[in-house]
């Protein structure tokens, strides 16, 4: 008899949400499709409705070339991601805001290629910013996911500052803020004296986004978050964001020698950087980050060029690099979800469990290693051929590529040799195949790299041309063919492939070396980063509970300090003027009121109980809402009567929780004195400023004014309120949303001491 | 708090006030009161009640919780705001209709708005210090 699984183990194999989100994604990409032909003949899509405009902020959109590769890019993986997470995270949680974030992200990644207003731009690069955070620390029950969303948000939030801030200077330096206006004034911003500062500004922004050496170690870091995630956001798409905005900015801020050669060296470094880390770790999620960041660096490389080759040459690895990366890292996924584990010391033999992904896999490694036949190829030939074409530094170019380009080779091998035919070191439990769902993207990605590497001409004239024209303007015609001839990149094609299986072959001896050698450095960024926040919390912990050290005394006297040295600093010269005894006039009543005040204030200070003190408090208000009846304005004398006996009522319901005034330690004589001393000058100060007031003659202009048109133009003979619910009705909704939120605080505050 | 001559007196008071309430907000356009002035009288009065008979009675007797008040409030107020935007005017415009003896515009509206925002602020403060 079969006996029925018990419920918690039947994990379903994927979730509905998942897959019926996945029409998302596909429906876009068969709209870009449906676009391609047009955008290919070089027709240009373009849509505008004002939005701002004394801002200059428009929501123009704009597709072309280029913005149609990286949409294809985006909504493609978009696609096989979404597909891929409805298995990998069946049965968590929070499903819902896994798509939510995910789709959200697509969108607006696809804002950020689509956008031509450079405002609107920085709104979605935000956009991917805040939602990338959301993503890394999806896991936020984990503080490793929770530390590396803080610092990937910090990093790249700090350098979309730096973007606003370029956008402002070139705003100030007069250059549209319409993209496809650029191509005429590149040579306008190329002289003007702000333009190294825009440009400084403009790289900061491209360098956090897209994990550029010193800042490049949020992302090695961020592959704490679910593996679908890692694939999207971390090697397809938003770390191409600051690639994508080198390539936009090129016709306007490319070409002069400090942008060649900063973004060469700057690429070049994190090209090597990357690829000798990657030999480093066992994780095979932190070795994909780390060849993640090798191409980052190659293409901030090949854009520091101005030639057609070199900028084709980005083009063209920018899509190699999409394909096979996101592949790997969904079948590394699988492999994670199959096994339970991504560790290469503990993988081996998936080949015979797992044969379609490992398929897949060795498609995609193919083309990262460069072999003939593969799209990696014809990438690698364009690569040495733009490198030798650059305009600064074509060694160092040339040689920066060679080595981590071998080195991507050997890790290639890594990938695909160890846990697919190696043996693991410890006998491996039984593994089943990946569902379908998963493995999918792998496949179609793996293929696509193979069908573009047999046919680089089509690919050529259809993706990667169209796009360099958008952001080159020079149309000079680079044909990717699949065969050059004998000749220099043939043969460093050959070097890569020997260097790389040498690489191979020496990989523990150099996986130790490397080790050490990076333990040893003195100073890294990371620690940099590190120190900085701990200094940074540890002050602002002291600064804090030095400022608000929850004596609501303490407070209230900063707070009177503040007013009497601000405005005293002012006054003071002037209150020997102002101040005359005032000559005891008016109505007998008034007098009166007057000593009633006076006499409320004094049972206010010297009572001993707090109940009489409060009782005095509100004779004070009492009182001064009599002197309003008097003086002729019975609404606000209504409005303070109300306010005060509410106030009373409240301060008596507070008072039940404090402990008897006796019980409270005694004050020290001084300072009474003090608190004394500071009372009677805020008290003589405004005072003074009061009478000064009154010795100025009042405008009556506004007064006049809504006297004569409040019954006409608002039918209300009450004035006060006609001001409040008519003309400056704007403000009190303000007031009233300032009400109900502080009453929300205060409510939040008063269950949290009653727990606490 | 246990005092008969407070509870029975209050029974009394508390509904006289809340009458006096809405009565002082219909007159506030040409009188002095409105919206405001309304809450705080009405806040007052179910301070009261609170007082006598505890934040329990209370919460029963409004039935909607004070977060929502407050929420509807604030959505009345805004709303007011809304005809003006129809009409070509700017935003919060007052708009009168005359129609036979009625006269109405999105001024009480608006002050409606502002007494049930300033009301539902009131309680659930008043009510949050109440449960003890």
């Amino acid at each position: 008899m079969k006996t029925p699984l018990p419920p918690i183990e039947r994990v379903p194999d994927c979730c509905r949400g998942g897959l019926v989100s996945s029409i998302l994604p596909l429906l876009l990409f068969g709209l870009l499709c449906l676009a391609w032909p047009r955008v290919v003949q070089g027709n240009i899509f373009a849509v505008q409705w004002a939005w701002v405009p004394s801002l200059d902020l428009d929501l123009a959109f704009r597709l072309d070339g280029l913005g149609l590769l990286f949409g294809l890019i985006i909504t493609m993986t978009g696609f096989f991601v979404s597909l891929y997470a409805s298995s990998y995270m069946a049965g968590h949680q929070q499903l819902g805001r896994f798509f939510f974030y995910l789709h959200g992200f697509m969108l607006a990644m696809l804002g950020i290629v689509l956008s031509d207003n450079l405002f609107l731009l920085f709104i979605f690069w935000e956009a991917t910013t805040i939602l990338s955070f959301l993503l890394i620390g999806f896991d936020h029950h984990k503080t490793a996911a929770r530390e590396s969303a803080r610092q990937a948000l910090l990093i790249t939030g700090g350098g979309g500052l730096f973007l606003l801030m370029g956008i402002l200077l070139l705003k100030i330096a007069g250059e549209s803020m319409t993209i496809s206006h650029w191509a005429a004034s590149g040579d306008m911003i190329r002289d003007h004296a702000l333009y190294p500062a825009v440009f400084i500004c403009i790289l900061m922004g491209a360098m956090t986004k897209s994990a550029q050496v010193p800042f490049h170690f949020w992302l090695p870091n961020a592959m704490t978050a679910p593996t679908p995630i890692s694939a999207f956001l971390h090697a397809a798409t938003m770390v191409k964001a600051g690639i994508y905005l080198l390539m936009r900015f090129h016709p306007l801020l490319g070409g002069t020698s400090l942008w060649m050669a900063t973004l060469v060296i700057i690429g070049g470094t994190t090209a090597l950087w990357g690829a000798i880390q990657a030999l480093g770790p066992c994780d095979l999620k932190r070795i994909l980050a780390y060849t993640t960041l090798m191409a980052l660096g190659v293409l901030t490389l090949f854009l520091g060029g101005r030639t057609v080759l070199s900028l084709t040459a980005a083009a063209t690895f920018l899509m190699v690099h999409a394909l096979y990366k996101a592949a790997l890292f969904l079948a590394v996924g699988s492999i994670d979800h199959q096994t339970g584990t991504r560790n290469l010391d503990h993988l081996g033999g998936l080949v015979k469990s797992m044969p379609l992904t490992a398929l897949a896999v060795a498609a995609a490694t193919m083309s990262m290693a460069g072999f003939p036949l593969f799209f990696g190829f014809i990438g690698k030939e364009i690569m040495y051929e733009g490198a030798l074409a650059e305009d600064m530094f074509p060694v160092f170019a040339t040689v920066a590529t060679l080595f981590a380009n071998s080195l991507m080779t050997a890790v290639a091998a890594i990938i695909f040799i160890t846990p697919f035919m190696g043996f693991g070191r410890q006998k491996m439990d039984p593994v089943k195949e990946a569902p379908w769902t998963m493995r999918l993207g792998p496949a179609v990605m793996g293929l696509l790299g193979i069908v573009f590497g047999i046919m680089p001409e089509w690919v050529s004239a259809h993706l990667i041309q169209p796009a360099v024209f958008s952001f080159q303007p020079d149309r000079e015609e680079i044909r990717l063919v699949f065969f050059h001839g004998i000749n220099l990149p043939l043969v460093l094609s050959i070097l890569t492939l020997t260097l790389g299986s040498v690489i191979y072959r020496y990989r523990t001896f150099l996986r130790h070396r490397m080790n050490t050698a990076i333990d040893r450095l003195w100073i890294t960024t990371p620690g940099l980063y590190q120190s900085g926040l701990d200094n940074f919390l540890r002050n602002a912990g002291i600064f804090t509970n030095t400022i608000q050290n929850g004596s609501l005394h303490f407070y209230l006297f900063i707070i009177i300090l503040t007013l009497v040295m601000a405005v005293g600093w002012v006054w003071l010269p002037h209150v020997p003027g102002i101040l005359i005894f005032p000559v005891i006039s008016g109505p007998l009543i008034a007098i009166g009121l007057f000593a009633f005040i006076l006499a409320s204030t004094g049972v206010v200070v010297f009572a001993k109980k707090r109940l009489s003190a409060i009782g005095g408090l509100g004779g004070v208000g009492a009182g001064v809402a009599l002197t309003f009846m008097i003086f002729g304005a019975p609404d606000i004398a209504l409005t303070q009567l109300l306010v005060e006996t509410l106030t009373l009522i409240f301060i008596s319901l507070v008072l039940l929780r404090l402990p008897p005034m006796d019980a409270v330690k005694k004050r020290s004589r001084s300072r009474t004195i003090r608190d004394a001393c500071l009372s009677l000058v805020a008290g003589l100060l405004l005072t003074t400023l009061m009478m000064g007031i009154l010795q100025v003659p009042l405008d009556r202009n506004l007064t006049a004014f809504f006297e004569a048109n409040s019954y006409i133009a608002a039918h209300g003979r009450n004035i006060v309120n006609v001001i409040l619910v008519d003309f400056r009705s704007l403000d009190t909704l303000g007031e009233i949303c300032v009400v109900v939120l502080a009453a929300w605080a205060s409510v939040t505050l008063i269950r949290r001491t009653k727990e606490g | 708090m246990q005092s008969t001559i407070l509870q029975t007196a209050a029974h009394l008071m508390v509904g006289l006030m809340l009458v006096f309430a809405v009565y002082v907000l219909l007159r506030g356009h040409h009188e002095p009161g409105g919206g405001f002035s309304a809450a705080l009288l009405a806040g007052t009065a179910f301070a009261l009640f609170a007082i006598t008979e505890g934040p329990d009675q209370v919460r029963r007797a409004v039935r909607f919780r004070p977060g929502t008040i407050a929420m509807t409030g604030l959505a009345l107020a805004a709303m007011a705001g809304l005809p003006a935007l129809f009409m070509d005017k700017p935003f919060l415009t007052g708009i009168w209709w005359h129609q036979g003896p009625f006269f109405m515009g999105t001024p009480l509206i608006f002050d409606l708005g502002v007494f049930l925002a300033v009301l539902g602020a009131i309680l659930s403060v008043l009510l949050a210090l109440e449960e003890n």
